[in-house]
């Protein structure tokens, strides 16, 4: 595992934070400890850096589960984050296989009303990511997928 | 993934000892919850008090574990955290269990 890191001050007491982690079942908590600590000079509010890291957790889990097929493709996860006033610019990028037909999955509430037996065990991810993150972009660029969004917390 | 479990009057408690239940545990959880319950009580209580973080496939994985028990046997929940509260409520899975604030609120209920 790679950490790089660049320092570029967007608004004071935060960095920018880049973080590189190795696709795989433990991408997204090695790729979460480092974020933590990298937000802990802006003293988020436990509620605010819950919904971060849930975010960020199915962004992460989305790439290894589909871009890089579930550990039948391997290749790096780049989570890069900016502090602005109005919240945490996320850009999260990979080299695996593209979103199908080029867009991100509309992310649509699971229909729990139905019977028991028919209650969905996954399809949570991306209505997670659409609820609670904004202005959610994903563009396909050369052999990059390149996942932008924005957390709504430390406003400043 | 580190469960424990006990038979208490009618129910069997199964307690979750880590952190966590996220992707790179949400498959393990599952099997472990199937050795769990494997006998015992219809009902079945999990206790995620000590459970910090959940996301999309923990929710998944008890949402298995649910309908692996179902239709005779029923799993409810007790102790969430607050950030794992939010991701039931968030996902509308609130609906689809039984919701304790804490252990002892389900062992009275389950009492009466």
């Amino acid at each position: 595992m790679l950490q790089a890191s660049r320092f570029h001050a967007t608004l004071p007491a935060f960095p920018e934070v880049n973080i590189i982690v190795a696709s795989g079942p433990l991408a997204a908590r090695q790729a979460l400890d480092q974020l933590k600590l990298a937000l802990a000079p802006l003293s988020l509010h436990i509620d605010e850096l819950s919904t971060v890291e849930l975010v960020l957790a199915e962004a992460v889990n989305n790439i290894c589960e589909h871009a890089y097929a579930n550990g039948a493709r391997h290749g790096p996860i780049h989570l890069h984050c900016r502090h602005h006033r109005d919240g945490l610019h996320f850009t999260i990028t990979d080299e695996g296989m593209p979103m199908p037909g080029g867009c991100a999955p509309p992310g649509l509430a699971v229909d729990v009303d139905g019977d028991l037996s028919e209650v969905p065990e996954g399809g949570f991810g991306w209505f997670l990511i659409r609820d609670l993150a904004r202005d959610v972009t994903y563009q396909r660029q050369g052999a990059i997928n390149r996942l932008s969004l924005r957390m709504a917390v430390a406003l400043g | 993934m580190e469960l424990s479990s006990k038979i208490e009057d009618r129910a069997r408690i199964v307690t979750v000892g880590d952190a966590r239940i996220d992707a790179a545990v949400a498959i393990e959880f599952k099997d472990a919850m199937r050795a769990e319950t494997a006998d015992g009580p219809d009902l079945v209580v999990l206790d995620l008090s000590a459970v910090g973080f959940i996301d999309s496939s923990g929710l998944g994985a008890i949402v298995a574990a649910m309908k692996h028990l179902a239709p005779r046997r029923k799993l409810a929940l007790a102790g969430l955290t607050p950030t794992v509260d939010k991701v039931f409520k968030l996902t509308r899975m609130d609906s689809v269990f039984s919701l304790y604030a804490t252990l002892d609120d389900a062992r009275r209920a389950f009492a009466e």
